[in-house]
């Protein structure tokens, strides 16, 4: 039956069908199918198989299969499975539909072997995923959305000047090693980091995924990101300011998600931490350090996945997700309590957990290759890491004060989700050969050594102390209603009000003449106009900025 | 931390206390795990006795203290970008001049008062 090598986005776009079925369960079980069927071609594909196309002169390859793509490809297979799952009680077609394309242009993305097939599936994979982000159905979600997918093109949109200027320095548009030694290279690195939430343009994240329905951010956290670092592991490992930018990525977060109250937000935050460690094993560039970053990759995808998972059964089950309003909840989901602890351990890196038997790769080939800085910098940002995510959101979200909430465990389909990824998290912690088998490079590294074992244990344990002694002190941030200024504060608040300040400015100079009717029109269409000013102003600034830019670069 | 750890009876303090007991001696057992295993280094920092322990401790103390400080310049209101009001305030302005002539015609009712009646 599966005699053709297909690629796996076709699948999940022909799924897209299924929509069509009337029944509730029957639609949604039809659907839980796409990514079994998925995974029967991924698996049954020959190694050699490609699928090529002309179009309009343009030698398209629409199919690649190496170790590299082959890892994420199983990875997200893994990612839509769980993620339709927990949505199996979900209605609503249109999340469905968006979540399937979504997933397929992933999938399309990764398993692209030309720069135009890639554009068109990471273009797709912004338009797709902001519904998601708008089926929450709130105003301050559907905001959210617009400056996510504003972000989201823009990104798309550097990423198609990074390929004009590819197609004509290279004459070609199927791709590989890519690096920095050219204009095109940078272009194309800025694109990439954008998606990949490098420090200042990561704000997109902290603000769209925490505002996405329950089951949409367990999808957004599987996909953008990790198809972003499987393209920097395939055309930029051992680019240097990689190594310095992934250890920023992964330190600065953890102050962020100390203080944050929203908990999807800290787990957000925590996102940007986690692909920092990635992002750095890819500029170490070794075999080891690359094979620790896809390991990563692959765990984060289940183990994020599962803590978002949680979560969003929190925020199902009592409607808050503010650290201040929970506490207390493991009276009443003592389940997704424990699946909760699975994922923190995981994250967290906790010895038998998949987190320590990818990120200690990360770390050995950092301290192999005389990073001891840049180490240390990823030894406290572990550190962090268990801190607010290992601890903090299991901690005010089941424990803590009773915050007097009594709820039920969520339905079984989200249970059993969560089951799986657990499942997942322990037996790639136990049994790391399973994940090493696949890694692109042979890999010679035994995770499981005294000496790792008990500097990662000791360093954990000790940070847990830290957290018990902050608290016994009450010197610990106490769980806030509030926010905290991010680098969005630009956009959000900076741009639109010297927008608003300029027009009232000239609303005033234009104000004695307001009894000739057209000037007295103008300020009216413009206030209008203003009516959704975060939004609208950055509309506005969003394209001066980006058309000034491509005027620049083609000067 | 008066109700950390597992179990249904986590409200009881003495409970809360022997939980931390354990804690406590887990922590002192891995402390005292370096001078017994040997560790083969790739660092010399790593041969300090017990420094991945104090790297924890202090990279989380000095984490906390960072962070909080961070809230006294980062903090704002939940609502801080939800700036309604003051958007509402250029329009009716806005409209107020624009229109005054026509509503005191029709005698509608005046759009301040009833963008405000919305607002709250």
């Amino acid at each position: 039956m599966w005699t053709a090598d297909l690629p796996p986005f076709v699948l999940f776009y022909a799924g897209v069908l299924f929509a069509l079925i009337p029944s509730h369960r029957l639609r949604a079980f039809a659907m839980l199918l796409v990514p079994v069927f998925g995974a029967i071609n991924l698996l049954s594909m020959s190694a050699d198989a490609s699928l090529h196309m002309t179009l309009v002169g343009f030698e398209l390859t629409l199919l690649r299969i190496d170790d590299l793509s082959l890892l994420f490809g199983y990875a997200f297979h893994i990612a839509a499975f769980i993620a339709i799952l927990y949505a199996f009680h979900i209605r609503d077609r249109v999340q469905q539909v968006a979540g399937l394309i979504y997933a397929g242009s992933a999938l399309g993305a990764v398993f692209s072997g030309d720069l135009l097939t890639l554009f068109v599936f990471w273009e797709l994979l912004a338009f797709s995923s902001v519904f998601l982000i708008w089926a929450r159905g709130t105003e301050r979600a559907f905001v959210a959305g617009l400056r996510y997918l504003i972000i989201q093109v823009s990104s798309g949109l550097i990423l198609l000047l990074g390929i004009v200027f590819y197609w004509r320095a290279e004459g070609t548009l199927s791709f590989d090693f890519i690096g920095t030694d050219s204009t095109y290279g940078w272009i194309i690195l800025l694109a990439l980091g954008i998606k990949c939430a490098f420090p200042i343009l990561h704000n997109w994240l902290t603000d769209a995924y925490p505002e996405a329905t329950p089951t949409g951010a367990v999808f957004l956290s599987a996909f953008t990101t990790k198809t972003a670092v499987y393209l920097l592991a395939r055309s930029y490992p051992g680019t240097e300011q990689l190594i310095y930018i992934g250890a920023l990525m992964t330190c600065f977060p953890i102050f962020f998600a100390v203080i944050e109250n929203d908990l999807r937000r800290v787990l957000a935050y925590s996102m940007i931490n986690q692909i920092g460690f990635m992002v750095c094993g890819i500029g170490i560039g070794t075999a080891l350090a690359v094979n620790g970053a896809v390991a990563h990759a692959f765990n984060d995808i289940v183990f994020k996945g599962l803590l978002f998972m949680a979560m969003g059964a929190v925020l199902q089950m009592t409607g808050k997700i503010n650290g201040s309003e929970l506490g207390g909840l493991y009276k009443s989901m003592p389940k997704t309590t424990v699946l909760c602890i699975v994922g923190a351990a995981s994250i967290s890196a906790f010895p038998l957990f998949s987190g320590f038997v990818s990120k200690s790769m990360i770390m050995v080939a950092v301290l192999e290759e005389g990073y001891d800085w840049i180490w240390l910098a990823l030894l406290f940002a572990s550190a962090g890491v268990f801190h607010h995510a290992g601890i903090k959101i299991p901690y005010f979200a089941f424990f803590a004060h009773d915050s007097g909430i009594r709820t039920t465990e969520p339905p079984s389909n989200m249970l059993a989700a969560m089951s799986i990824a657990a499942l997942i998290c322990i037996v790639i912690g136990v049994n790391p050969t399973l994940l090493y088998d696949l890694l692109p490079y042979e890999v010679g590294y035994t995770p499981y050594d005294a000496t790792h074992v008990l500097a990662q244990t000791q360093l954990l344990f000790y940070s847990a102390l830290a957290f018990v002694w902050l608290n016994l002190m009450r010197l610990y941030p106490p769980e806030l209603p509030s926010v905290n200024l991010d680098v969005e504060w630009l956009y959000r608040k900076l741009i639109p009000g010297a927008g608003r300040a300029l027009e009232s400015s000239v609303s005033q100079l234009t104000a004695p003449a307001r009894h000739l009717q057209w000037n007295v029109n103008v300020p009216a269409k413009l206030a209008q106009l203003g009516k959704t000013p975060p939004s609208g102003q950055m509309v506005t600034w969003v394209m001066i900025l980006l058309g000034a830019g491509l005027v620049i670069s083609f000067w | 931390m008066s109700e950390n750890g597992n179990g249904r009876k986590l409200d009881d303090p003495e409970t809360v206390k022997w939980i931390l007991r354990v804690f406590y001696v887990i922590c002192a057992v891995l402390f005292v795990m370096d001078f017994i295993i040997h560790r083969h280094v790739s660092h010399e920092m790593e041969s300090i006795p017990g420094f991945y322990a104090i790297y924890g401790f202090v990279g989380c103390v000095v984490l906390v203290v960072v962070a909080r400080w961070m809230r006294v310049l980062l903090m704002r209101d939940e609502d801080y970008y939800e700036d309604k009001p003051k958007n509402k305030d250029i329009n009716q302005d806005y409209n107020q001049n624009y229109n005054q002539d026509a509503l005191k015609d029709r005698n509608e009712p005046d759009p301040v008062k009833e963008a405000h009646h919305v607002d709250r």
